[in-house]
């Protein structure tokens, strides 16, 4: 288990952070760059003294300023995996892994490092040097450097970022293999959801020096606290006030004009939200499906394939994102200009207080 | 010749445009090459190399080489055992007065060498400010080798500093902490990550040290005097000798200039098989 509580201003941000993550888990926190995410590394890892803080990781303490005990970095055992995987240039894909090895002759560090790069698929590349991989063997060799130390506690910042979108989903996977496979606690830092959905088995936001929201990646899409988690998490977030409508139903008049329906209960000023993949697109004018649907007259702005699906950038009073398939936007002819109807469930639109 | 000017159509469209900014360029050039490189060819040109191999078997002209070596030496191994660690303290930490140590520091490089000379006559002279201290401690630094030592030190090793505070500060922080995370304590991984990544810049300055060290003559001068075997380097010998036996001045120069377009050449071969290893290994 490691617990983390730190209190330190950085700048112009102040971060307040307590989080607690237990062996085999892997906490992702996710926010914009400049939340603050890579400085709870740095505080987990002792490369940042807060002026305040407790680190914990099973049953050592690593800082307790309090108590006036901080530990060094080199006395955690943390595996501490770097954005660019800040691999030593001078030392071989094998050196490297072999960096943290002490106490054993060159031969046994040399067999173990070989041992390490093999279960990543790089064991060929033991003596070629950093600068001559790949984004993707990089991240490997600093995988397999990082457990060589045998950590107690993995810390991984933005591990996938600086992969191309190629390589990506595969070292996303190999990834979640290794976090599955080591029994220690996890902590990961991406600032992009999805990311974080995928690796983490529960998402933090970060926010400005906090933890916003915690919970599931389900939890977070279905139950946004806020406008910025929702925004976050991929969502539309439209501004509005509510206020009771029929069928135990919320009615939000929007700013800016049109009505949507919502099965969240609210009241006065609130963030409506909803995520692209829930709206579809009609012709104009089309007949409404039911009643719980929320159903906008809008405008298409821009018209982008992602993969096998299509965004539509939407103008409305304010301005809506949608995904749909690429077969749909084809039958229905979308350009930019084409006069379309929004619709969405009122069961899929989030309300949040402002 | 149609294929030529096909592949470059802006090459044959319009009139021809003077080149006379080009031409300016390359006379530049050639001045200062001819400017920088005539006196050395001459050092070498104005003499018989018979008569320049004579004037070196002198054994004033052997003591000189020899003291000069040895002096050089042993101040390059003072400047790279504190200035290394005095370097990286400037490159990777930040304190209050940083920029004043950093300009103090620097102070020599800009100091005339006659000037450097007094100022270590007041400071450690027979009669200066810790020459008291220093003949207690058993240390005779006047008219001694070991004057000469202080000397070439004094002068040379802001050359030292300055290059390798560069060189630290170039290396990627997050390396430095990477090896931290990885077990190793701030003095290990100062020897096995911050020394081999600055190497290139630490290798420069050290050459522009040896150097500077090796053709120091004024502050010598004055501080340590000029006697054979003892105080008397090189650049002190062929100024001895210039008015009576310009031979032998021109021997002992000769040297010099093969001494240092060794260093330079070293450097550069050192600097390009770093590249070439780490981008092909």
């Amino acid at each position: 288990m490691l617990r983390v509580e730190a209190r330190t201003r950085l700048g112009g941000l102040n971060l307040v952070v307590s989080l607690e993550v237990c062996a085999g888990e892997c906490l992702a926190l996710a926010g914009p760059s400049g939340a603050g995410k890579t400085s709870i590394l740095r505080v987990a890892s002792g490369l940042l003294r807060p002026e305040r803080g407790r680190v914990h990781c099973g049953g050592e303490t690593w800082l307790d300023t309090e108590r006036g005990i901080d530990v060094p970095p080199e006395h955690r055992r943390c595996g501490y995996v770097f954005q660019e995987y800040a691999l030593f240039p001078h030392l071989t894909a094998w050196q490297n892994v072999a960096y943290p090895l002490r106490g054993m002759s060159r031969r046994e560090r040399r067999r173990r490092a070989q041992e390490l790069l093999e279960r990543f698929g790089v064991g060929r590349l033991a003596d070629a040097r950093p600068r001559t991989l790949s984004g993707g063997e990089r991240q490997r060799v600093a995988v397999a450097r990082v457990l060589a130390r045998r950590p107690d506690v993995l810390l991984l910042d933005e591990p996938l970022s600086a992969l191309d979108p190629r390589t990506r989903a595969g070292a996303a996977r190999e990834l979640e293999a290794v976090l599955r496979e080591v029994e220690v606690p996890a902590l990961l830092v991406t600032h992009d959801f999805a990311e974080a959905a995928q690796l983490g088995d529960r998402v933090g936001v970060v926010d400005a020096g906090r933890v916003v929201q915690e919970g599931t990646p389900t939890e977070l899409a279905a139950a946004p606290r806020s406008a910025f988690v929702a925004d976050f998490t991929g969502a539309v977030v439209m501004t509005g006030t509510a206020h009771a409508g029929p069928n135990g139903l919320t009615l939000v008049e929007l700013d800016g004009g049109g009505t949507v329906t919502s099965s969240d209960r609210g009241e006065g000023p609130v963030a409506v939200s909803v995520y692209p993949w829930e709206i579809t697109i009609d012709p104009e004018g089309e007949a409404p499906h039911g009643s719980s649907q929320n159903r906008l007259p809008v405008e298409v702005l821009s018209v982008t394939a992602v993969g096998n699906r299509v965004r539509l950038g939407l103008a409305a009073p304010q301005p809506l994102a949608a995904e749909i398939t690429q077969a749909s936007a084809k039958a229905l002819d979308l350009r930019a200009g084409s006069l379309v109807t929004a619709t969405w469930k009122a069961a899929a639109t989030r309300l949040v207080s402002i | 010749m149609s294929g030529v000017a096909g592949a470059r159509p802006g090459a044959v469209r319009g009139a021809p445009r003077p080149a006379w900014f080009p031409a300016v360029l390359g006379v530049a050039l050639a001045l200062a090459l001819t400017f920088l490189t005539l006196p050395i060819v001459a050092i070498f040109l104005d003499s018989s190399p018979a008569r320049l191999i004579d004037a070196l078997g002198e054994p004033a002209a052997l003591d000189a080489l020899w003291l000069s070596l040895r002096a050089t030496a042993m101040s390059l191994g003072l400047i790279l055992l504190v200035g290394t660690p005095a370097a990286y303290l400037l490159a990777t930490r930040s304190f209050c007065g940083k920029s004043l140590v950093i300009t103090l520091v620097e102070l020599p490089l800009v100091l005339p060498p006659a000037v450097a000379g007094i100022a270590l006559l007041a400071a450690v002279g027979p009669s200066g400010i810790l020459g008291g201290a220093v003949e207690a401690a058993g240390v005779e630094l006047a008219l001694e080798t070991a004057g000469v030592v202080v000397a070439l030190t004094f002068v040379a090793s802001p050359f030292y500093v300055r290059q390798a505070t560069a060189a630290f500060a170039s290396v990627d922080r997050t390396l430095l902490d990477a090896s931290r995370t990885l077990g190793a304590s701030e003095a290990r991984s100062f020897l096995r990550v911050m020394i081999p990544c600055a190497m290139p810049g630490l290798t420069a300055g050290t050459a522009l040290a040896l150097g500077r060290a090796l053709g120091e003559f004024g502050a010598t001068l004055m501080f340590a005097g000029s006697f054979q075997g003892i105080t008397q380097t090189v650049p002190l010998a062929i100024y001895d000798r210039f008015s009576t036996d310009f031979d032998s001045a021109l021997a002992l120069s000769a040297v010099l200039v093969a001494v240092s377009a060794a260093i330079l050449l070293s450097v550069k071969l050192v600097q390009r098989s770093e590249a070439l290893g780490g981008a092909a290994g």
